[in-house]
């Protein structure tokens, strides 16, 4: 009861409550205009907060991404676009609502859905906080290698069809981190003697180049789209008295995204798909799922706002963020020199459910002011592409020159902007980056001191935390190859199905028709070129 | 372009510029790996966890290893035209680089205030926004912009070199603010 009533005097300031107004309000926003996202936004708002209180600051960033989501649902159902990322599954049964006339319904269920999943996950996780304030103090150096180990594989693992690349962007973050000067022995690494890599490369300017200016540059470099919006009429509430119907669906989707959320590298995207996948095969009505199923707009908005609270934990608890948005708030803890941890949870949890208040608080809002102002809200869907990519390339600026009012800063967040937009263009993800970068940083620090007092290998994993979490990397390493292994058999079953006789015969023809036209047309040559040499 | 082989078929994503992104990835692993000696030192009497070149050690095997294994696998190994072209649309966005570190560059010397409000309409118009409305619109979100960042939430951003011509009592009012 102490807790909570220090964590209330926390929140009881002007400066919270008015962080708390604009992150919610202004994360609608955001999530609302295709095209720029809650990364994108808390990329260029991050040097912002570090003049302000750790609270405030960081109030105002969970609010633009627990918020985001909401105001994401409004283009995904509305014109088939997700607002964000993790809204993309929202199109599927959104959007057909949408065209069958239900728009409305398909935003209340949506509205509903997401505030039942944010404020599920903050209350199961203030119910959890006492047993996680004494399970985080378990966690040591060794514990935290191997969760932030188990992070990045999980990050890895969770790009089907891009596990190898992926890997190959978390290495290359893990290297970004190394840039510079070693801190323990002092020795250069990677500077190539050039002073302004001696002091390595700053995250946030990695960070604002790959979300931000690659975000800009895409939208500048892309066209306009029409978009032809359907009218609101009438209240938003009704979708709490459908989601009512659905209490299973609902509490079970809350559940896999408190529980994926907890887990680094894994989020919204695994979180939505089991959620949406234990929909369809519980409902009565599969076939109606993709074709606008209430379940399954219910499944899938409840599990992707279930997350942002459940993603707080392993930053809180381990210093461990598991994606690239809780990676970005941790260098807000850094500039004010709160280490995330153990600590933090033993010695100021009045802080950390402070925060968790204020999520819950920020999901009343939210839905209080969407229930107002959705009419409104919808009008940002129709700002240009290319002019707001010029926007977002004005604000780059202010992320990446307030940092240290350096041009090469500028000169580098371009460069990773340029690679940002390739990936983009490739579709490939640029998370393992930052999170290479990040965890990469932890799981040096943290086997340096881990192996201080290990004599032998198996020493590492002796104690019962560790010894836990390398049975899950095994498993999940195991659990991969399998999945691998099923889908190489697969292509190879594809593969000779097509491959038969007639199939055969015909490649034979082909070929045979190929080699006979290739040596006529070289005897044609051969001839044409001595009937030239005649001429000459 | 998508092929008709199965792998092509199942591949996530578009199949065009892989091949030349692959390639360019693991050519950088290879010339930073075969730097690792010079740009990293392995200390005696030293720990091999403590050791300053183990990470990039790591780093750099895990990506040429990675990277080679995903050009491996990439269901086409030819360069075609439409690589190129996806390369060429990736070379196309050093133009707005070069716009962004103008704008870097120029806002020192004539303030924030007055490059944001140049820069963002001449973006809108160069990016196809002709029209008198568009323009008035970049110019009023440019100085939102302005007044957000610098005057409310007071980000450092110096003042412009241009406003030490202005009255005293202005100058100090300009370079707090704008």
């Amino acid at each position: 009861m102490d807790v909570l009533v220090s964590a209330l005097e926390i929140l009881m300031r002007w400066d919270v409550i008015l962080a708390l107004l604009v992150g919610s309000v202004g994360g609608v926003v955001i999530g609302a205009i295709p095209g720029v996202g809650p990364a994108v936004a808390i990329a260029i708002l991050l040097p912002a907060t570090f003049s302000m209180d750790p609270i405030v600051g960081l109030t105002t960033l969970l609010g633009i991404y627990g918020s985001s989501m909401y105001g994401g649902a409004i283009p995904a159902i509305l014109i088939n676009t997700p607002g964000t990322a993790v809204n993309a599954l929202t199109t599927y049964d959104g959007f057909p609502m949408t065209t069958r006339g239900e728009a409305r319904r398909a935003l209340s269920l949506a509205y509903s859905a997401s505030f039942f999943g944010g404020v599920f996950s903050v209350i199961c996780l203030i119910l959890f906080a006492p047993t996680l304030a004494k399970i985080a103090p378990l966690f040591g150096s060794r514990e935290i290698f191997l969760a932030a180990l188990l992070g990045l594989i999980l990050v890895i693992v969770v790009h089907r069809g891009q596990t190898l690349i992926a890997a190959a962007l978390v290495c290359f973050g893990i290297l970004l981190n190394t840039v510079g000067l070693e801190p323990v022995k002092y020795t250069k690494r990677y500077t190539f003697d050039q002073s302004f890599l001696s002091g390595g490369i700053d995250l946030i300017v990695v960070v604002l180049g790959l979300f931000a200016l690659s975000q800009a540059f895409y939208l500048l470099n892309g066209d306009d789209e029409k978009i032809r919006l359907t009218k609101l009429r009438g209240g938003m509430l009704q979708g709490l008295r459908e989601l009512a119907k659905h209490p299973r669906i609902a509490a079970v989707s809350g559940s896999f995204g408190v529980t994926m959320g907890m887990i680094p590298g894994v989020g919204e995207f695994t979180a939505q798909f089991l959620s949406y996948s234990y929909a369809q095969r519980s409902s009565k009505r599969p076939e109606d799922f993709g074709r606008g199923s209430s379940e399954g707009l219910i499944a899938s908005e409840t599990a992707n706002n279930a997350v942002p609270a459940a993603a707080m934990v392993p930053l809180l608890a381990l210093g461990i963020p598991g994606e690239a948005l809780t990676a970005m708030m941790l260098s807000v803890f850094y500039v004010h020199n709160v280490v995330p941890g153990p600590q933090l949870f033993a010695n100021q949890m009045d802080f950390v459910v402070a925060l968790y208040i204020a999520l819950l608080i920020l999901n009343v809002l939210v839905l209080v002011f969407l229930i107002f102002a959705t009419n409104s809200i919808i009008n940002v869907v129709k700002i240009p592409n290319r002019f707001l990519g010029a926007i977002i390339l004005t604000l780059s600026f202010v992320g990446v020159y307030s940092l240290r009012n350096s041009m090469t800063d500028c000169i580098i967040a371009a460069l990773f902007g340029v690679i940002g937009f390739a990936l983009k263009r490739l579709s490939l993800p640029v998370v393992p980056i930052i999170l290479g970068m990040v965890l990469g940083g932890i799981m040096e620090v943290k086997l340096r001191a881990g192996m201080a007092r290990v004599k032998e290998p198996l020493d590492f994993i002796d104690r019962p935390i560790a010894f836990i979490l390398f049975l899950m990397i095994v498993g999940v390493l195991i659990l991969h190859v399998r999945r691998v292994s099923a889908e190489r058999r697969e292509i190879k079953a594809e593969k000779f199905a097509n491959k038969h006789a007639s199939t055969n015969f015909g490649f034979y023809l082909k070929n045979r028709q190929t080699r006979i036209m290739n040596t006529r047309s070289k005897s044609v040559r051969r001839s044409h070129l001595r009937y030239s040499r005649r001429d000459k | 372009m998508r092929g008709d082989s199965v792998e092509e078929r199942r591949f996530k994503g578009p199949i065009r510029g892989q091949l030349i992104f692959a390639l360019l990835f693991l050519a950088l692993s290879i010339l930073l790996i075969s730097q690792l000696g010079d740009q990293t030192k392995w200390i005696k009497k030293t720990k091999f966890a403590a050791q300053p070149r183990l990470w990039p050690m790591i780093a750099l095997t895990g990506m040429v290893f990675f990277t080679g294994l995903h050009l491996w696998r990439l269901p086409r190994r030819k360069i075609l035209h439409v690589d190129l072209q996806e390369a060429k649309r990736w070379l196309q966005v050093i133009e707005y680089c070069v716009w962004f570190i103008a704008y870097v560059w120029v806002v020192p010397n004539l303030g924030y205030l007055i490059s944001t409000l140049i820069f963002l309409p001449a973006l809108a118009y160069r990016a196809g926004y002709h029209n008198r409305k568009m323009m008035t619109f970049a110019a009023c979100i440019g100085f939102s912009i302005v007044v957000i960042f610098k005057s409310f939430l007071e980000v450092k951003i110096p003042g412009g070199a241009i406003y030490e011509f202005l009255p005293n009592a202005l100058r100090s009012f300009f370079i707090l603010n704008f």
